[in-house]
């Protein structure tokens, strides 16, 4: 017997089947004990070729593959998109069709902060917020079923506006929502907020700083929480978030409860916006009707040939983009969503690579567990809000 | 002949009996206390539970153990096979012998012994093993870890419910779980859930969550963490054995608090319309009451981590048991009621 014996740490497969891995996570974690000492996050087992299959579809069969890269959050992406092809065309969409983008910018993010603070709460053991949660979120996606007719993968966004117009009676019924909303985030609060152990689960627990967060490239609640107060629609207001009042809350301490209390400000500050824009949302068109990136009117093309040709060759062909790039980034309710879109002049995208905002939280997942205990991993991660679509593309 | 039908085989048929008059009850019990805790629970989070099987879920319960019993048991390829399938007999069997002390009504109680609190400490200290050899035999990191944890938990929080039980004690001066609850005879005042010792009520309920890993210390089985914990590999009635032995555990240790605390079989005030309901109906709504308690826990709280579960007993827990205990010693001198030895 000589030298000192070999402790080896021990080595702990995290997911990919595993229930608090939120997807198809697989983390490779080195533990002594219970204590955390390495995280090596492995992804890709949700890869599509999202950026790749783009290049070979229309602009306009593009957009739904952004519904399918953050699939709790899909309007937010499908805007950065067409946002992108926007600014490549040189066109402004229509004051009502800004209004009903931001409003379902808003939902959108209620929908995923509703789904994130609650499934924390879970990861943290407390399961009830997320029963109560989704009744709220089935509620949101029966707004996204009557504007889109899908609940989830909505496709509603276009290039130059939206696709159709609000149904009658839907602004009504958001504002009735909006009404009885408050009540479930009082609910919320109230299990959750100053609960002792939910507070002693979460506060403290993967700290990150300021300069940190901005080095790792955190963006949205991620970074706010750590006391930075950036948000791309006050940084570099697109739509019409620089008419509209809002705050942007931020945090102190960068840990999971500052996020947790960031998130749930954030769906209060959704909701002021909601009602601002049913209050002001003009009327006219929804989306742009020149340069033909629209399709014609029903009733112009049972009655013109010119129109008919138009929608058969938009629909087949699609329109063209003139030679350019772009880099076009919205606040999508994890953070920066940019497309960075190149288009040579044809039909088609020549490139779109896509910025997830979850693929650099999860890369911060190592130095923020670090030193913690395997729980607390299980909340850090819930704290970071990943979801595999859009890192994995 | 006729001798030894009388000294043998009459007194097995009547202890045989009892067995089966308690275990039969209790275990069905265990199956609706399932189809409670999935009711209640749903309700709590505004959805409606098992409603399906038979009329309000009704036969849920026995949809589910049928399921479980006609399965396959498997057994992973490098588990200690005998160690593997010992370990959900043990936790099963050492679920129910405990009964066989617990007093039901006046004079109710298959074993009436003199040292019944020691005996349930003794079978509920025992417990810890049949998840140990679980965790071990699996194989499984998983399994493993959760079975530490599950240990460590178990262990540090007897140690509080120990010295809870000895304040108790101090008070009744009988260890017999029958006279403990005829110490507090007269109405609900006289409980010691409601007396000075109303501390060491919380101390032992929320020791008794920990006791039988329910939330919000379900470490062991820790969901988010564990997936399932030390049971994660094991599937049909092996696992029915630990998933019933651990909801007998919870009646268990629910029957024990109303026993220590809420006055066991005595009704609640000593007069007219309570004295008439009989004395098993009150202990089976007390335990009742204190099941619900558990499952409205599991509704509202998240779950400790595992060094916070760890500070709370060693560190709260047990300075505040044990000074319970100088207390209640020091104010049963001070006022001459210590209870002379035996009892009442």
């Amino acid at each position: 017997m000589t030298g000192d014996p070999q402790i080896k740490t021990m080595t702990m497969n995290f997911g990919p089947q595993h229930p608090a891995a939120h997807g198809v996570l697989r983390m490779v974690m080195e533990m002594d004990g219970e204590v955390v000492e390495r995280v090596d996050p492995h992804i890709g087992l949700l890869h599509r070729g999202t950026e790749k299959l783009i290049e070979y579809k229309t602009y306009m069969q593009a957009i739904p593959y952004f519904d399918r890269l953050d699939y709790v959050a899909p309007m937010n992406q499908e805007h950065a998109f067409v946002l992108a092809a926007e600014k490549l065309l040189g066109i402004t969409v229509p004051p009502r069709g800004q209004y009903i983008r931001v409003l379902f910018d808003e939902i959108t993010r209620i929908l995923n902060h509703l789904l994130n603070l609650t499934a924390f709460a879970m990861d943290v053991g407390a399961m009830t917020p997320m029963l109560w949660g989704f009744e709220q979120r089935e509620l949101l996606m029966e707004f996204y079923e009557r504007v889109s007719g899908a609940r989830l993968h909505a496709c509603y966004y276009r290039v130059g506006g939206v696709h159709q117009d609000l149904p009658a009676g839907l602004t009504d019924d958001i504002r009735a929502w909006a009404e009885q909303f408050p009540k479930f985030i009082a609910d919320m609060e109230t299990i959750l907020n100053e609960n002792r152990i939910f507070k002693q689960r979460s506060v403290d627990i993967g700290i990150i700083s300021a300069e940190d967060a901005l080095a790792w490239g955190l963006t949205g609640p991620m970074l706010r929480a750590s006391g930075v107060a950036w948000d791309l629609r006050k940084a570099q207001p697109y739509m019409v978030y620089d008419q509209l009042d809002f705050d942007i809350p931020i945090g102190k301490n960068g840990d999971c409860y500052d996020r947790y209390l960031v998130r749930v400000e954030e769906v209060r500050q959704s909701l002021r916006l909601i009602h601002q824009c049913l209050d002001k949302m003009p009327s006219g068109p929804v989306i742009y009707r020149e340069k033909k990136i629209a399709p014609p009117t029903r009733g112009e093309m049972k009655r013109s040939m010119e129109s008919l040709i138009h929608h058969f060759k938009l629909y087949t062909e699609g329109f063209h983009v003139p030679a350019g790039e772009t880099y076009t980034a919205v606040e999508a309710p994890k953070g920066e969503f940019g497309v960075y879109l190149v288009s040579d002049g044809s039909n088609r995208p020549y490139r779109c690579k896509i910025r997830a905002p979850g693929f650099p939280h999860l890369q911060a997942m190592d130095y923020m567990c670090k030193g913690h205990m395997l729980a607390d991993s299980v909340a850090i991660l819930g704290s970071m809000d990943v979801v595999f679509g859009e890192i994995d593309r | 002949m006729a001798e030894f039908f009388d000294i043998y085989v009459v007194p097995t048929a009547w202890i045989v009996g009892g067995v089966l008059l308690i275990v039969v009850p209790v275990l069905l019990s265990v199956a609706y206390l399932t189809l409670a805790e999935r009711k209640v629970i749903g309700w709590m989070q505004l959805r409606k539970g098992p409603n399906v099987v038979g009329p309000f879920g009704l036969l849920q319960p026995i949809a589910d153990g049928l399921k479980l019993f006609f399965k396959e048991t498997i057994i992973p390829s490098g588990a200690n096979r005998v160690i593997f399938l010992l370990a959900p007999v043990v936790t099963f069997v050492l679920s129910l012998v405990a009964w066989a002390v617990i007093p039901f009504g006046a004079g109710i109680v298959l074993a009436d012994v003199n040292v019944g609190i020691l005996y349930l400490f003794a079978i509920s200290s025992l417990g810890v093993y049949g998840i140990i050899m679980a965790g071990w035999a699996s194989n499984s990191k998983y399994a493993f870890l959760g079975a530490l944890r599950s240990a460590a938990q178990m262990v540090s929080y007897e140690v509080s419910i120990g010295f809870v039980i000895i304040t108790v004690l101090l008070a009744v001066g009988s260890l017999n779980l029958s006279k403990i609850v005829l110490a507090q005879a007269g109405g609900m005042h006289h409980w010691f859930g409601f007396s000075m010792l109303m501390p060491m009520f919380a101390v032992f309920f929320i020791s008794a969550l920990a006791e039988t890993n329910r939330a919000p210390f379900d470490l062991p089985e820790a969901e988010a963490e564990l997936v399932s914990g030390y049971n994660v590999e094991y599937s049909a009635m092996t696992f029915a054995m630990f998933f019933l032995g651990e909801y007998a555990n919870m009646i268990l240790m629910s029957g024990m608090t109303a026993i220590l605390f809420l006055g066991g079989w005595l009704p609640p005030l000593e007069f007219a319309p309570f004295t008439w309901v009989p004395g098993p109906v009150w202990f089976a709504l007390k335990i009742a009451f204190v099941l619900f308690v558990f499952l409205w826990v599991r509704a509202t709280f998240p779950r400790y981590r595992y060094d916070q579960l760890m500070r709370l007993g060693w560190k709260v827990f047990l300075p505040l048991s044990l000074l319970w205990v100088v207390l209640t010693a020091g104010w049963l001198l001070a006022f001459d009621m210590v209870p002379p030895a035996g009892g009442l």
